[in-house]
């Protein structure tokens, strides 16, 4: 049993919080500097470049790439080979979250309560956590920041086995569509398919995590990710937007099994602003 | 092209969707819950804590300002949930507003209908845009933290003209030119 003290966790997640707002990922960047090189539209090859240049500002000033440092989701991988000590592991992250968000100058963009008073919470707590029992005896945390107008275009369809892998293009490419210029493209289409309802959301806002553009490791589902990429680079929607061949710089397909009755599909879109870090304790 | 605010009429007429523009001078800052008090006052009659004649409105919520900073990183949020408010604030003289994403039939309809301006900036490029805000200061609402009531003076505050008082649509513009069909 490998203990591991409250306070590494706290320290751990409230740098994860700033760096995740502060620096872009080279994932990010590289993807955006490839669609650079492919755009046709003048005013979408501009928009590119502002979102380099942003990175490079953020960076260099140690400031929020976006002014939305998003709601604070936490995913944990916990080695069931360890115990950890001194404290409450779910207020390590919110106490995590708190210290990162004051200390970082990021925003805190949480209400107490969703839909009657809607007061503001000033230290961006509670945080969202999704915590899994791996083997080992490592603690894998990674802090996603995860902007509001993205996240509100996300869609779940609940569709026909009959629907096939047709169906599930179709309801993607129409949500992407539906989203229009909302989310801030360009876009990472995060995409859950199977499971249960709950399931397919939290398998797409998973696929979320992955290097932007790796293909997944399942053949089928990395062809899935290529033909419903090129569907919606189709739709002309464009960087913010304000038309161009890049709506998408990247889809991420998870699938899992699911009942007989159903086909689950989810959609979490992702803005240009793709933050997550993550550390192994 | 260089605009400055107040917007008069006939700046606001020369406008057209697609259009670039720098923006200069003053302009105020709320999203979601300023909105919804600034309504709120309106319709109970007590005084509002911002001119709306000629204006601009920047649907914004600010990271907050580092020491020695006017503000933090301060980028376009999603305009369509201001629309059930703005038709309302069109009505009593606002001109202008800088957001981003598509609004509702009933905005565009109030933008022609009350000749103003819905302008768009980068979302994700607040770090960036932060750079045209030369000062800041929160003048209500600041019980809503995120969510307070601005007056910004900004210089060279670049966006793009999304909706004119023609009708045009940069969005569907650029949709309409490079959709491929299937």
């Amino acid at each position: 049993m490998r203990e591991i003290h409250y306070n590494t966790i706290v320290e751990a997640v409230e740098r994860l919080c700033m760096e995740s707002n502060y620096f872009l990922g080279d994932d990010v960047l590289q993807s955006v500097q490839k669609a650079l090189e492919h755009e046709e539209s003048p005013t979408g090859r501009e928009i590119l470049q502002e979102i380099l240049e942003n990175a490079r500002i953020a960076r260099e000033d140690e400031m929020p790439l976006c002014q939305d440092c998003g709601y604070t989701v936490v995913f944990a991988d916990i080695g069931q080979d360890v115990h950890i000590v001194g404290g409450d592991f779910n207020e390590a992250i919110a106490e995590g979250t708190r210290r990162g968000y004051i200390k970082g100058y990021l925003r805190k963009s949480v209400v107490a309560h969703p839909y009657s008073s809607r007061i503001n919470t000033k230290d961006n707590t509670p945080p969202v956590i999704h915590v899994r029992i791996a083997p080992g005896d490592k603690l894998r945390l990674t802090v996603a920041p995860k902007g509001g107008g993205s996240e509100n275009m996300s869609a779940l369809g609940m569709l026909k086995p009959a629907d096939g892998r047709e169906g599930v293009i179709k309801f993607v490419v129409e949500t992407v569509r539906k989203a229009g210029a909302n989310p801030c493209p360009p876009i990472i289409v995060g995409v859950g398919i199977g499971g249960t309802a709950e399931q397919a959301m939290l398998l797409a806002k998973r696929s979320l995590l992955r290097e932007v553009g790796q293909p997944s490791e399942n053949p089928e589902d990395a062809a899935l990710e290529a033909d419903i990429l090129t569907r919606v680079n189709k739709l002309g929607i464009g960087p913010q937007g304000l038309g161009g061949r890049t709506t998408a710089l990247a889809v991420h397909v998870l699938s899992q099994p699911c009942h007989i009755a159903s086909l689950p599909v989810a959609v979490n879109i992702q803005c240009h602003s793709a933050r997550h870090k993550e550390i192994v304790l | 092209m260089k605009i400055h605010t107040p917007l008069t009429d006939d700046v606001v007429a020369s406008l057209r969707a697609g259009q670039k523009v720098l923006i200069s001078g003053t302009i105020y800052v709320a999203r979601d819950a300023a909105h919804k008090r600034i309504v709120e006052a309106m319709g109970a009659g007590a005084p509002l804590p911002l001119e709306l004649q000629g204006q601009i409105i920047y649907y914004m919520g600010p990271a907050p300002a580092k020491p020695g900073q006017p503000i933090g990183s301060a980028g376009p949020t999603t305009s369509y949930r201001m629309d059930p408010y703005t038709p309302r604030l069109l009505a009593a003289g606002l001109k202008g507003m800088i957001g981003k994403g598509n609004r509702s039939q009933a905005v565009k309809d109030a933008i022609r209908q009350y000749r103003a301006v819905y302008f768009a900036s980068t979302g994700g490029a607040g770090a960036l845009i932060a750079k045209s805000v030369k000062k800041a200061e929160v003048i209500a609402y600041e019980d809503l933290g995120a969510e307070a009531l601005w007056k910004l003076e900004v210089e060279d505050f670049p966006a793009t003209v999304i909706n004119d008082i023609y009708g045009g649509d940069a969005y569907e513009d650029g949709v309409r030119q490079y959709a491929i069909p299937d």
